[in-house]
């Protein structure tokens, strides 16, 4: 058995510990904000926050999460950063198809509580991992620079 | 002025208050539905649910018929209604139709999304609903005050009549719905429109920011299992014969059955079917397939490429370009595609003998739900198919062959519990319904003064439509006019052009895929066109605007892109600019491309793209698609392939088959024409082809190398 949180929830995990942490959310916590789209650590479709850093869920076997701390796109609290992030995505129309949607935010928000005013080089290192075949790129780009001025009062 | 639509003749209205106690409306045209006839839709009357539904509270919900997957009709569509209704934006909401004979496209009689058609199909219906509904709230309201309708006007969700009277559209809604519905109704003027044609917010942001979306892979269901299939490692093969001793005692794993197409392994959640598929023993029959490579494919095609064939144009005069000054022979290569939709194709069926429920993201509901009720010995009007919103497509989900839906039918028939069928990345990337292969042969002849004086084309390539319920339709005397969109009907004023086809078969299942023929089409011609040019010693822009002299449509797109690139002017040492504009879905879109090498990677920095795409709805919308197709094309001109070697695909998943990432994006300008045009053409496709021939040709302006095959990251450019 793993014992984890997952949204500050604690969760006593008993199936097969080689479970990836996709799947125990989907399947076993009824969490389907985290998207399945490789399964390989290639797309960030799954990306939540272990412990606070950006981790890729579908790589993550639930046996190596004992006392970690997960933060699901259901978890997120609504700090200046997260509604920063939320409110520039809708303020510039990011969303397409939006699948690969929850995995963009929850890395949007790890790399601007970390870095307030990423510059643009930055911001490319930072979301390079989360594909989008819509091409929302141009305006992801946009949109963390959005809340990054959103976040350092310029708005 | 208002233009007037009639639609009494062939529209059959019908209002109810069945629905949530507000105004519903149904509109159907009957008599154009062959399609859905042929293939078993029912000819039921026309049930209870409808297009608009004004709920007592005043929200307004539209039902949108085609499949969300990013092109935003869930936006567009509503739009059309509202801006006739005359309702407050702020309380409309969009809800995707299931599979219903009323919800089918208006001319082509099945319920589908393709072919860039969505808005274009829906805008005279939609708006005249939006029109109905407000004639008949206006009505409700005028008996109600006892005044005359022409007193009274609609505005921001409200009937506002003399007097100061007011009242909700949610207060009418009962009382309207119970009057008869206009026949006929004035529609506005372009001249009038609030709504239509203004920048507009998606309606879904929040709820696809906050996850609070069900995308089909998310549906839960009681007691829903989870299905894995083990499909064909070589193309074309079938299980011989199965060994499950190793699944059954793995945890969670309930059943393995087999399916036409591989085997099943069922269980309680995705992980436990996983490793249950990784423990199956499969012997496979091998088929014809077993010796297939693209390498053979291509030596097949290239010397098809010189054979005389069926032929889609012929030329005025075959031997003119004969008495060529000069000849340019070039051939083309581009391969195999997979869609790749984030979202992994799925499907969840419920089977309950008499009657089923399908939950998926299809492109293609009436053809779905026809295969689906056929796989399970039912009829269509029995299978219940609820449109999911889905995680991208761009062709995948509408096969005439329903392949993931009849595959997830079959097991929900033989093991009887409720089950998801979820495909891994691998098996979408191995998954065959491939943009096919193609080769272009081009033999171009100038004159003395570099005007084309002949033009012959070959092209060699696997038909999607050949075999399918289409092939009636699409394919006219041997000629799939999918294979050759783009290049017999070019706008380019060519003289002796004559365009050979030959649809050689294999094993390989292809489908569209965004774009579809010109895909290919455009690459070829534009960087066709891009090297006479070089051969004539003339500008491109130039040299095209010449030969495009028929169609200031297309020159005034081509003459935008250019302007707003500053074509013609300098760059800096190492970069490159390319530019190529390709006719496609009743929509023009030129594009320029600045390229530069990055340690032999060829890197686009700056799309210029000019779009005309007629009566422009939703400008917010139409920017998007056009860079998300830019991104789309450029994933596919750069790195995307899928290549056959014994038989097997030798990708599998985004490491080996390459899309485009965020740090790869160019800038992207995206310049609407405005043309005054009085209705919508297609948005999202057309900015797909023109590309890869744009950064092929700036390729060429950089290297003086052509590109004559795809991805362009195999050539070696340094």
């Amino acid at each position: 058995m793993t014992k984890f949180y997952v949204n500050g929830e604690p969760v006593e995990f008993r199936a097969a510990p080689d479970t990836p942490l996709l799947w125990a959310l989907r399947d076993h916590l009824g969490l389907t904000g985290t998207k399945f789209g490789c399964g390989l650590s290639q797309c960030g479709a799954c990306t939540v926050h272990v412990n606070g850093e950006p981790a890729l869920a579908c790589s993550i076997p639930v046996s190596d999460l004992q006392g970690k701390r997960v933060t699901t796109i259901e978890g997120l609290p609504a700090n200046a950063v997260v509604k920063a992030v939320k409110g520039a995505w809708v303020d510039k129309d990011v969303v397409q198809c939006g699948y690969c949607q929850p995995g963009q935010v929850m890395a949007a928000v790890a790399l601007l509580t970390k870095n307030k005013s990423p510059s643009d080089a930055e911001i490319d290192a930072a979301m390079d991992g989360n594909l989008c075949r819509c091409g929302t790129y141009p305006r992801i780009r946009e949109a963390v620079k959005t809340a990054a001025a959103k976040l350092a009062g310029k708005r | 002025m208002k233009t007037t639509a009639n639609p009494s003749r062939r529209t059959f209205l019908k209002a109810t208050a069945a629905l949530s106690g507000g105004l519903v409306i149904a509109f159907w045209l009957p008599g154009r539905r062959g399609l859905a006839r042929a293939q078993g839709a029912p000819k039921a009357p026309i049930p209870p649910n409808a297009f608009l539904r004004i709920a007592k509270d005043g929200t307004v919900t539209v039902m949108v018929k085609n499949l969300e997957f990013g092109q935003g009709v869930t936006t567009a569509l509503p739009m059309l209604v509202a801006e006739e209704l005359e309702c407050d934006w702020s309380r409309v909401r969009a809800e995707l139709a299931p599979a219903a004979p009323e919800y089918a496209h208006t001319a082509f009689g099945m319920q589908m999304t393709g072919g860039s058609m969505s808005v274009g199909d829906s805008w005279t219906q939609l708006r005249t609903v939006g029109a109905q509904a407000r004639t008949m709230l206006v009505a409700a309201a005028a008996a109600q005050w006892k005044v005359k309708p022409e007193a009274c006007r609609a505005e921001k969700g409200f009937v506002i009549g003399p007097g100061g009277k007011k009242a909700s559209f949610g207060s009418l809604a009962e009382a309207a719905a119970k009057l008869p519905a206009p026949e006929k109704v004035a529609l506005k003027d372009p001249k009038q429109f609030k709504l239509i044609g203004k920048p507009t917010r998606r309606l879904d942001s929040v709820e696809r920011i906050e996850a609070k979306t069900v995308f089909g892979l998310d549906v839960k269901r009681p007691g829903l299992h989870t299905a894995l299939v083990a499909h064909p490692p070589v193309v074309g093969a079938r299980v011989a014969k199965f060994d499950a001793q190793k699944v059954r005692g793995i945890a969670g794993v309930t059943h393995v059955v087999q399916t036409s197409l591989g085997v099943a392994v069922v269980a309680k959640n995705f992980w436990a079917a996983k490793k249950g598929r990784d423990a199956l023993e499969i012997e496979w029959e091998a088929g014809p397939g077993a010796t297939l490579s693209s390498e053979g494919l291509r030596a097949e095609y290239a010397a098809l490429a010189r054979q005389p064939g069926p032929m889609a144009k012929k030329a005025a005069d075959p031997n003119a370009i004969k008495a060529a000054a000069k000849t340019v022979v070039a051939e083309y290569e581009v391969p195999f595609l997979a869609h790749a939709p984030m979202e992994p194709l799925n499907c969840t069926v419920e089977y309950r003998g008499d009657s089923a429920e399908v939950w998926c993201g299809s492109q293609f509901q009436t053809v779905d739900q026809a295969a689906a009720a056929k796989a399970m010995g039912l009829t269509p009007d029995k299978v219940t198919l609820h449109t999911m919103p889905a995680g991208g497509g761009f062709g995948r989900r509408a096969n005439p062959a329903s392949d993931y839906v009849v595959e997830a039918c079959e097991i929900a028939k033989s093991v009887k519990v409720p089950v998801k069928t979820v495909w891994t990345r691998e098996d979408d990337v191995r998954g065959g319904y491939y943009r096919p292969m193609y080769v272009h042969r081009v033999e171009a002849g100038l004159d003395a003064k570099g005007a084309i004086v002949g033009w012959n084309h070959a092209i060699v390539g696997q038909s999607i439509i050949a075999g399918t319920a289409f092939e009636p339709f699409l394919v006219k005397e041997g000629i799939d006019h999918t294979s050759v969109e783009g290049v017999s009907d070019t706008p380019y004023d060519i003289p002796n052009l004559a365009v050979t086809l030959h649809s050689p078969k294999s094993p390989v299942t292809t489908l569209w895929w965004r774009s579809v023929g010109h895909s290919h089409t455009a690459f070829v011609m534009e960087t066709m066109i891009d090297e006479l040019a070089a051969a004539a010693g003339e500008d491109p822009l130039a040299f095209r605007r010449k030969l495009l002299a028929k169609h200031p449509r297309v020159v005034a797109t081509l003459d935008l892109a250019a302007r707003k690139a500053g074509w013609g002017t300098a760059l800096p040492q190492g970069r490159a600019r390319g530019i190529a504009v390709h006719e496609s879905f009743g929509s023009v879109c030129a594009q320029v491309a600045e390229v530069s090498l990055e340690k032999g990677e060829v890197k686009v920095h700056r799309v210029v793209a000019a779009f005309d795409c007629g009566l422009v709805v939703n400008p917010m919308t139409v920017e998007a698609q056009v860079q998300g197709a830019i991104a789309f094309g450029l994933s596919a001109a750069l790195h995307s392939a899928i290549t056959i070697k014994d038989g097997k695909v030798q990708q599998s998943n985004f490491h080996d088959y390459r899309v485009l990432r965020l740090s790869e994006m160019p800038k992207v300008e995206v310049h609407i024409v405005s043309s005054g045009a009085d209705k919508p053409t297609g948005v999202g496709e057309p900015a797909t082809p023109p590309i890869a021939p744009a950064v092929a040709n700036a390729l060429f302006a950089l290297t003086g190398k052509r590109a004559r095959s795809l991805p362009l990251g195999k050539t070696s450019w340094a």
